[in-house]
């Protein structure tokens, strides 16, 4: 078990170092962003004062390092528009992205698990289709298409619910209703596949010779077991959607670390968009470790297999 | 002799009737809706500058800005589906933003699959540190979701169609190169590559003759059902405004120049272009759901 733990941490810290090295190097490949951040008279003495005070003078490998140094330390380096350190910007932001992130990944449970449940204890039958089709809607409809059109319908004819910002529950029904809908579809693939699974076992037969009724066999017996991966990837999905939500808080105005990003993009804030890519990564790789270091308590073939 | 030479024409035309009715048995076997889909759709993208009744890029002569869908009041026929702010026809932009949106899709699960495949299959195949290297690379890259990952590299690389094709094989090939590598691993413990090997047949020729044809069913299978999310990853970095550039008709890009006026209530302007989109990864979706159980049952339930 120790040697399993040892192996997976070691993996993750390969994983985000090579991650972080992508992202440095992309950043740094595509253009001079001295020479974006001054303004176009500027002569180069000025352009050069500015790289020796964001250190863009020195070698990358220089740059690499010290980069890595901060963000060991905590930190992500400063905003070159809002001259301030970029985890302070991010860690002002996180709260709300977590706010969306678990209200969609309700949505998602509430759509997805008892859709999956009816579709497989009612299999092949006209519940089975209309899941089956609610599956498939999930993943053809955009979700930020899927934002518009409610803000049409329920802010722009209804007049029930407030376009965009934060404030109170009303403003948080429709981004997390377009963010959690793709991830309602895969709840409820997983649900149902998950219980078709468990339904199909053996102590489930036994627990239906013993003459119990449907419904507690469905309930006490096949549920349990059926929603342990369910649950494991709404917390993975929950992750996802805090770090992916990007165009949602754009369309809702939210003020997330998604609309950070994007607000980092279009004012060329190269610390910033780095920052919150890289946080990112860290976030997923860090849970994915949890769940896998879970598992293998859990279940023991696992520590076996790997 | 002389029936030699006819008997083998014979067998060779018989195999290609063969093949042709195997064609046409899998089109007629296809779910319908999405054949019709998909299959009228790349008509009207390839003949986009037949069908289109104006230039997408140009205001319509004699129309205004923001004229409604001809049903309603105000509407003409004219301009079937309405006019944008700028007016120009919405049903030529849509036209001519199916072949956006196709090309992309379509190029992009290339370059992916491309990528994803041959990195698979070098991990799988060689082994060793090649493998180490490939998948290190592919889990990194794996960590971060897909769309912040393409929003970053468009946002650094800069808009342009081709731009956005590349960015979006990069983003997606690491999917296709776990899939394939777990495949190739069992294919090399069998026993016709086994065998090739032992006859002397060099690696190449062992991935080319062997390893390859038997990845190919698998590839096609995950390209099938990677070309909707290729369109709603365009339709997205194009809403942001590092995807496609103006004046392009994009659908993502009609979306993004219609969210200005959406609290007016110009409905059209964003539900047609969804609508779009919708169709055309719902037609994916099934046309790949059904290739799926066709050419690969063990990834039914992938």
């Amino acid at each position: 078990m120790l040697e399993f733990v040892v192996r997976r941490v070691l993996y993750s810290i390969v994983t985000l170092f090579i991650l972080s090295a992508t992202i440095f190097l992309v950043v740094r490949f595509t253009g001079d962003p001295v020479a974006l951040m001054a303004e176009a008279s500027a002569r180069p003495e000025d352009l050069d004062r500015i790289r020796q005070q964001w250190g863009l003078d020195r070698s990358w490998p220089v740059q690499y390092l010290t980069f890595m140094q901060n963000a060991f330390k905590g930190e992500l380096g400063k905003s070159f528009n809002y001259r301030l350190p970029v985890s302070e910007l991010y860690f002002q932001r996180l709260p709300n992205s977590l706010t969306l992130g678990l209200v969609a990944t309700l949505i998602s449970l509430l759509i997805g698990v008892p859709a999956g449940i009816i579709s497989a204890v009612k299999v092949n039958s006209w519940w089975d289709n209309v899941a089956k089709g609610v599956a498939l809607l999930g993943l053809s409809i955009p979700g930020f298409w899927l934002g518009l059109v409610l803000i049409l319908v329920f802010s722009v004819w209804l007049r029930w619910l407030p376009t965009s910002g934060a404030g109170d529950w009303r403003h948080v029904v429709m981004p997390a209703l377009a963010l959690g809908w793709y991830f309602a579809a895969s709840m409820l693939r997983l649900t149902r596949s998950s219980m078709l699974e468990v339904l199909g076992s053996e102590y489930i037969k036994l627990a239906r010779l013993k003459g119990l009724p449907d419904v507690v066999v469905i309930a006490m017996h096949a549920f349990k077991n059926a929603l342990i991966p369910v649950f494991t990837l709404a917390g993975v999905n929950m992750v996802v959607m805090v770090n992916a939500a990007v165009i949602i808080e754009v369309i809702f105005a939210w003020p997330g670390i998604g609309r950070l990003l994007y607000e980092g993009i279009f004012q060329r804030d190269f610390p910033l968009v780095q920052g919150v890519v890289i946080m990112a990564g860290f976030m997923i790789v860090a849970i994915n470790l949890v769940v896998d270091i879970l598992y293998a308590f859990i279940d023991p073939r696992i520590r076996l297999t790997r | 002799m002389a029936t030699i030479p006819a008997n083998t024409r014979l067998a060779s035309e018989r195999a290609a009737a063969g093949r042709l009715r195997l064609v046409i048995k899998a089109v007629r076997e296809a779910p319908q809706a999405a054949v019709v889909i998909l299959g009228g759709l790349m008509l009207v993208a390839i003949f986009a500058d037949l069908i289109a009744p104006h230039d997408p890029t140009l205001p319509v002569q004699g129309a205004k800005v923001f004229d409604p869908p001809f049903w309603m009041e105000g509407g003409r026929a004219m301009t079937l589906l309405g006019t944008d702010f700028q007016g120009r026809d919405i049903l030529s932009r849509l036209i001519h933003g199916a072949r956006v949106s196709l090309i992309v899709g379509l190029m992009g699960t290339l370059v992916a699959g491309s990528i994803g495949t041959a990195m698979g299959i070098l991990a799988g195949y060689v082994g060793g540190w090649v493998d180490q290297i490939i998948m290190r690379v592919t889990d990194a890259w794996l960590a971060l979701p897909a769309i912040v990952f393409a929003i970053f590299l468009a946002a650094m690389v800069g808009p342009s169609m081709w731009n956005i094709i590349v960015i979006l094989g990069a983003v997606y090939w690491t999917r296709y190169a776990r899939v394939i590598r777990g495949e190739v691993l069992t294919l090399r413990e069998r026993e016709f590559v086994k065998l090739a090997e032992i006859a002397g047949a060099s690696k190449l020729r062992v991935i080319k003759r062997h390893i390859l044809p038997n990845v190919m069913n698998t590839a096609t299978v995950l390209a099938s059902l990677t070309v909707g999310v290729v369109i709603i990853a365009e339709a997205s970095l194009s809403f942001l405004g590092v995807g496609v550039p103006p004046p392009q008709p994009a659908w993502g890009l009609m979306l993004s120049e219609a969210r200005s006026t959406l609290m007016a209530g110009q409905w059209w302007l964003t539900v047609f272009p969804g609508l779009c989109i919708l169709l055309v990864v719902l037609a994916t979706q099934l046309f790949g759901d059904w290739l799926r159980v066709r050419l690969d049952p063990q990834l039914r339930n992938l």
